[in-house]
Formats: C-alpha cells, structure tokens, sequence
C-alpha cells in the first residue's frame, strides 16, 4: 500500500506543482492518476520512488516513509515505466531487460535467462531479442519497458503515460498484458494517464486531478461514471466514449 | 623560392642529425602530445563532471570565449618573459591554447545524452556513476575524439611557436629561415608543418569515423 500523506511539491521558482495531496493506494490494485497536463500527476507519482522529493508531507510504502529509504535500493525495488521507453540505445533488448538484475548482481546467464522470460511474457517473439530500441516499433518498445520493469519481480509498478504515443489497437492489446501480468504477480500498480478510457479500463481506483494535484473525484469506474462529482469529471468521461 | 623549398624538403641531407627534420618532426609530436596530454587529464574530467552535475556550466561558456580572445603568442611571450627561455612557457601558452576546447567537447559530450534514458536510468536505480559510465559516457564518446581532433590539430599547427623560445620543434625552421635569409628553409618548415597537420587530420579522422561506427 502506497500512501501519500498531504504532500506538496514547490519548486525553487516558486512553481507549485502539488499541493496538500493525500491519497492511499491499495496494494494489489491499479490506481490510475487521470488528469489534464499540469495537473501535477507525474510529479505525484514521481515522489514514490524519489525521483522527486516532497516539499512537504510524506509518502508511505507499507507504512515506512521512503524518505527514510536509500534512493537506489527505493527504485531498483519497483518497476518504472515511461512514455517512450526510455531504453538504452546501445544496448540489446535483452541486455536493456536484465538491467536491473545486472546491477544487482545476478550473472549473465541467470538475467539472461530471466529477460528471455520476460520478453515472452510482454508477447515478444524470442528472435527480438537481440534487436536494438531503434529496430523496434513503438509498441514493441513499450512491452520491453515493460519487461525491464518488471525484472526484478517488483511488488510494485510506477508507469507513467506508458502507452501514450501508441496507437489505439496496440494500447489495447497492451492493456490485457498489463491487467494479465497484474493478475499473475499481484503486483500493485499506480500508474498516470491523461486517457481516460485507459483509466476506466486499468483502474480499480481512479484519481481525477487538476491543476495543482487538487482531486476532484476518487473512485472505482462504476462510481465515476454513475456519479461524476462535477461537469469536468463528466466531460472527461463523455470525451472518452467518443 | 617555392621549388627550393621542395628542393631543401627533398633533400636527404636536411632529414637526419640532431636538428634534422625527423629530430624536429619528433619534437613537435612530442610536443604536441604532451601538450594536449597535459591539458586532457585536468580538461576531460573537469568537462565531464559539469556535464553530469550540471554545474559550472559558466566556466565552460567563459573559457571558450576566453580562449577566443586569447593572441597565443601574446600569451607565449608574457610567459617567456615570466619563466625564461626553455619549453615551459610554450608549454604552458599551448595548454592554456588546447584547455577550452576538451573542456567544451567533454561536457557537450556528457551533455548530448538523451535526457529521457538519463532520467530513465536514474529512475530504475542506477546510481549517478553508472548513469555516467553506462549511458553519458557511450554518447559522449565520439563527441570527445572529435573535440580531441580539432584540439590536435590547432596544437599541432601552434606548436610552431614552440621555436621561440625553444630549441624544438618544426617551429626552429620558419625561425632560423627567417634570421638566416634562408627563405627556402623557411618555407619548407612551413610546408612540413601544414603535411604533418593534414597526416594528423586524416588519422584522427579515422579514428572519429570507427569509434562513430562503434557507438552505432
């Protein structure tokens, strides 16, 4: 369970991303932040591995504060996964997978044979194994994101827009993989869109934010849709039956 | 004049000894190399280490604009004047001359790496040594030979001056030619020092083109 206890981000410019959020996020579950840009949901999730520091307020993994832990132990222990990939261009997909169990430690061979894994369970074929980022479509990235997220066996999974900048039936497909491998490991999931169909599909818990990481309605997406708490809640919804 | 500077390059007789053109090609290599040597073990690091942090980002800005206005023989003769007669004070206008351009070509290297796979990184929990080695060093790598050639040559052309207040280097020639009255020297020291420049260009270049082919 990740709880975020009235935190609040502002920058040295005096820019205030976030203010007073206070969320929990159950374990076991995917909580979706849904909002427009500047609503200051990256910057939220961005405070759960330290990526950003909280200005104030604190953020709790199964009650111990991760300021509290080391920052490089912190990450290497939950999965990151961001729009475009973020891969290392000079390295292979498999050698991009094994990343994590690399610095960890683990032999060439044993993360090599973990990433074989993983690349099977993102639906790549083997053969793409041994390809470069470059060589890859964009759909195909985003699963070996997916995959180096998830090879150290993390309890939990940050994603922030993973599938942005993907067309629909690709996202699509990508979506069962997520709830698929979610349902196969448990792992919880806390990840950032500003889609809200991918929210209404992935979410079991939905946080509609806007400007200043205010929340403006939590709920699973039955709730939102039978109740929206205001018009933009509602339109946010209408938009994304179009 | 131009055909009894070939005629002075072309003949055996010029080459060997101790002030012969091989001894002086040597020292100017040798010069050269120490030179850049010298201003890359303080210069590549110092670059590296703001493009990473990020910080001193003003030196970088400030020594390039410098080394601009910078008149190397003006630099050449202060120190002379301040150390004496000998290789010190080429050394040093010539480090000061080779400085700028590694510091500049180290942090744009560090610097070029994609943004997103450095944030990446970080994030997946790389420490701030192994963001460098595993992903700002490999894009700033062909940043860095490219700068280190442009830097060699400009030493290598400037390393000339050296012969002012040094007995080494190409440099002796242009200055004995010109207080002898031996034009043709002159002019063939010149010649010698634009070839040897051009062989430099043409191996560094290779260099740059295999270590580009390797970072793919």
């Amino acid at each position: 369970m990740i709880e975020f206890q009235r935190v609040s981000k502002t920058y040295p410019d005096g820019t205030v991303a976030v203010e007073d959020f206070s969320l929990v996020a159950p374990s076991r579950q995917t909580t979706v932040l849904v909002g427009t840009s500047g609503s200051g949901k990256t910057t939220v999730l961005r405070m759960v591995n330290r990526m950003v520091e909280p200005t104030t307020g604190h953020v709790l993994w199964d009650g111990v504060d991760v300021a509290t832990m080391n920052p490089v132990k912190l990450r290497r222990s939950i999965g990151y996964v961001l729009q475009e990939g973020g891969l290392f261009p000079h390295w292979t997909v498999l050698d991009n997978i094994a990343t994590v169990p690399r610095l960890e430690g683990a032999t060439r061979q044993d993360s090599a044979r973990r990433a074989s894994e993983l690349l099977e369970m993102v639906g790549l074929d083997a053969s793409m194994g041994s390809r470069y980022p470059a060589q890859l479509s964009g759909g195909q990235r985003q699963r070996v994101g997916v995959a180096r997220a998830l090879a150290n066996d993390p309890l939990l999974l940050l994603m922030d827009e993973p599938f942005g900048a993907l067309d629909p039936l690709v996202r699509r497909d990508l979506h069962v993989q997520v709830k698929r491998i979610r349902e196969a490991l448990g792992t919880t999931i806390i990840m950032v869109t500003h889609d809200m169909h991918e929210a209404m599909t992935l979410g079991h818990q939905v946080v509609v934010m806007q400007t200043g990481g205010r929340i403006v309605q939590t709920g699973a997406p039955e709730e939102l849709l039978s109740s929206p708490a205001t018009d933009f809640v509602a339109d946010l919804i209408n938009v994304s039956k179009l | 004049m131009i055909t009894s500077a070939f005629a002075w390059i072309a003949d055996a007789a010029n080459w060997g000894g101790d002030a012969g053109i091989w001894m002086r090609l040597l020292q100017h290599l040798g010069v050269t190399g120490l030179v850049v040597l010298a201003a890359a073990v303080v210069a590549v690091p110092a670059g590296i280490a703001i493009g990473h942090t990020g910080k001193g980002r003003a030196l970088v800005t400030f020594t390039s604009g410098a080394a601009r206005a910078l008149p190397t023989l003006g630099l050449l003769t202060l120190f002379a004047l301040a150390l004496g007669i000998g290789l010190a004070a080429p050394f040093w206008a010539l480090v000061i001359l080779a400085f700028p351009p590694l510091l500049a070509a180290a942090y744009s290297g560090v610097e070029s790496a994609d943004k997103v796979t450095v944030d990446a990184s970080r994030a997946i929990g790389m420490t701030g040594m192994q963001v460098l080695r595993h992903v700002e060093l490999p894009a700033a790598f062909p940043i860095l030979v490219g700068g280190l050639r442009s830097t060699v040559l400009q030493v290598a052309s400037t390393a000339t001056l050296a012969a002012y207040t040094a007995d080494i280097g190409l440099g002796r020639f242009l200055f004995v030619g010109m207080k002898t009255n031996h034009y043709e020297v002159m002019i063939g020291g010149a010649l010698l020092v634009v070839v040897l420049t051009l062989v430099l260009d043409v191996v560094l270049a290779l260099c740059q083109k295999a270590v580009e082919r390797r970072a793919g």
